[in-house]
């Protein structure tokens, strides 16, 4: 990595923690920075309602919304870089699927909130499980994995269709209809611990392999003639690339676009590298869901949903994106 | 290094032979150019020869170790792959294309380092392309990328090349370009197997010839006496004459063929 790539990923690692503090004082309720430090460090007096507001309510949901940005946006990079596809985010692999039919399916039985987590992690992975034993018995190419993700996908897809068509319209249904939207205002201490011991886990995966993923971009027979064990490499990065997002939509539902646009402003800044696009990816992802959020919950008087902020966010981004691209190649007039 | 095949083998199918007992042996500095016709088992010989595959009988080896007795890595520091050219999705520079060479050398948490940094500035020096270092991969032409694939495979610390149709796609000054240097860093103790389609090109640049025939090794020799009218007849199924030039090199010619139009009577001939 020459000295511009690794300057730049330096100053956008340095941007999450700002936001992240900012993310706490911002809110229907204003906080002095003075107040939150004091909360959050248990030094001085603060009013218990302020200490509350700061330690069980947004200090959490920051934490999720740090945790989801990072694993979306490391996720949908090392993924756009092993089916050499820019046009790639978790969804190809049938995760967000299962994820949303084992929702659903939790909520249709009036699950408490763990049994919901619980249910959309088992699907998440059962959906790539299943991906993985077609890839596994037919040999882990990317058109295998990209055909087995699409089925599956289908598949739960089709199942999702008919618990919605059969949940009550005036009961389980809207509850469904909300969370497929995407949110973090379930973000509850409760819940927490297995998105922060599994982002924590999976980043440090994907922050040690991070050249590795180059060789992930060449040819199966170009990879094999360096030596690379391919197809098990290519594995694994799924299994622990789905572990990170299973455990981000079980928290925060289907919050879309993040893993498709964030790798490419990552990689307009830093390159294609990924000794540097992964760090920046993790940074701008976390940087970006802590801002749309904090405008979810503070924007309107009632929540925007995150997923419809992304989609909002996310479809003209990726355009300006699209464009820079068809200027660089002379395309446009 | 030297490479050596035994009598292989190879069947993608059962009873469907692509390689039917080909034996071959490169000395380090020698270039063995491979000729055939198309679907005559070139591509399967290279993948033999990486690696890639498993001849169904007979032994490839390598400095006199059995290709299936080394590990991958270990395999990836001896023997390179120079693939076709193809357009990249990513668009990495140069310098980290060729890095990517350093794979077998790298543990799998390992990054490279220095070291490894070096070794694709030597590599990029010896095949003469030192200024491309910072440009990105997808912009640079054809016969430059095919230096930069060699350069990959000089980092990679294979003392064998194998290229896979180098000049394909290549206009005939590039074509030189990549063939010279092969031949140089052949006088500096490399070896090569390179498939091509230019008999011309194997007569100026090859030490030993091949044509594969429907995956049989036909004829084996030194260009000049691997490469007559006769052989090249038998690998493409057509006429060719050899003509000498002023300096005593010889070249390739197709005789013109003058296909006949179509008559009535051609029916009747058919059978």
């Amino acid at each position: 990595m020459s000295a511009a790539p690794r300057r730049a990923v330096w100053i956008l690692i340095l941007v999450p923690p700002v936001l992240f503090l900012a993310a706490l004082l911002i809110g229907r309720y204003g906080v002095r920075p003075d107040d939150a430090f004091r909360a959050l460090f248990g030094l001085g007096d603060v009013p218990d309602i302020l200490r509350s507001l700061i330690l069980r309510v947004r200090l959490p949901r920051a934490l999720a919304a740090a945790c989801i940005g990072t694993n979306l946006a490391v996720c949908g990079a090392a993924l756009q870089g092993l089916f050499r596809n820019p046009l790639v985010d978790s969804r190809i692999l049938g995760i967000s699927s299962g994820a949303a039919f084992g929702t659903s399916l939790a909520l249709l039985v009036s699950a408490g909130a763990a049994a919901v987590q619980g249910s959309a992690f088992a699907f998440a992975l059962a959906a790539v499980g299943l991906v993985a034993l077609i890839g596994w018995r037919f040999g882990a190419t990317t058109l295998v994995i990209v055909i087995g993700g699409i089925l599956v996908s289908a598949l739960f897809n089709a199942l999702l269709g008919l618990i919605k068509y059969v949940a009550d319209p005036l009961g389980n249904l809207p509850t469904i209809t909300y969370w497929l939207l995407g949110g973090l205002g379930g973000s509850r201490w409760s819940i927490l611990p297995p998105l922060l011991v599994l982002t924590g886990l999976g980043l440090s995966f994907f922050l040690l392999i991070r050249w590795r993923l180059n060789l992930l971009t060449l040819s199966d027979t170009e990879a094999t003639s360096l030596g690379v064990r391919i197809r098990p490499f290519r594995m694994a990065v799924i299994v622990v690339g789905t572990v990170m997002v299973a455990a981000s939509v079980a928290v925060g539902g289907m919050i879309g676009w993040i893993g498709l646009v964030v790798p490419h402003v990552a990689r307009a800044w830093v390159g294609p590298d990924h000794k540097a696009l992964i760090p920046a990816s993790a940074a701008i992802g976390a940087g970006t869901l802590l801002v749309l959020d904090t405008i979810a919950r503070t924007a309107l008087p009632s929540e925007i949903p995150l997923g419809i902020l992304t989609g909002l966010i996310g479809v003209p981004a990726f355009f300006l994106l699209f464009l820079r691209f068809l200027r660089a190649r002379g395309e446009t007039r | 290094m030297s490479l050596v095949a035994e009598s292989i083998r190879y069947a993608y199918r059962v009873g469907h032979d692509v390689l039917t007992d080909v034996s071959l042996d490169v000395e380090p500095g020698h270039t063995l150019f491979v000729l055939g016709a198309n679907g005559s088992g070139k591509t399967t010989l290279l993948e033999c020869l990486s690696g890639l595959r498993t001849p169904r009988t007979g032994r490839v080896l390598i400095d006199g170790i059995r290709l299936t007795d080394l590990g991958p890595r270990e395999r990836a520091c001896r023997i390179g792959v120079v693939p076709q050219l193809h357009e990249p999705v990513f668009s990495y520079t140069v310098g980290q294309a060729v890095l990517m060479g350093r794979a077998p050398h790298l543990g799998l948490f390992e990054r490279p380092g220095r070291k490894d940094r070096q070794a694709v500035a030597r590599a990029l020096n010896a095949v003469g392309v030192t200024g491309l270092h910072d440009r990105p991969y997808t912009g640079i032409s054809g016969g430059e990328r095919q230096l930069v694939l060699i350069a990959r495979g000089l980092a990679q610390g294979a003392g064998c090349l194998l290229m896979d149709e180098p000049t394909a796609h290549l206009d005939p000054h590039h074509q030189h370009d990549v063939l010279s240097v092969v031949r140089q860093l052949a006088d500096e103790g490399f070896s090569f197997v390179v498939t091509s389609h230019h008999p011309n090109n194997a007569l100026l640049y090859a030490d030993e010839v091949m044509f594969l025939v429907d995956g049989a090794a036909v004829v084996r020799g030194e260009p000049d006496v691997a490469i007559t009218e006769d052989s090249l007849r038998s690998a493409y199924g057509m006429e060719f004459e050899i003509v000498r030039g002023a300096n005593g090199s010889r070249a390739v010619l197709p005789r013109v063929l003058h296909p006949t139009a179509p008559t009535q009577d051609a029916e009747s001939q058919s059978d």
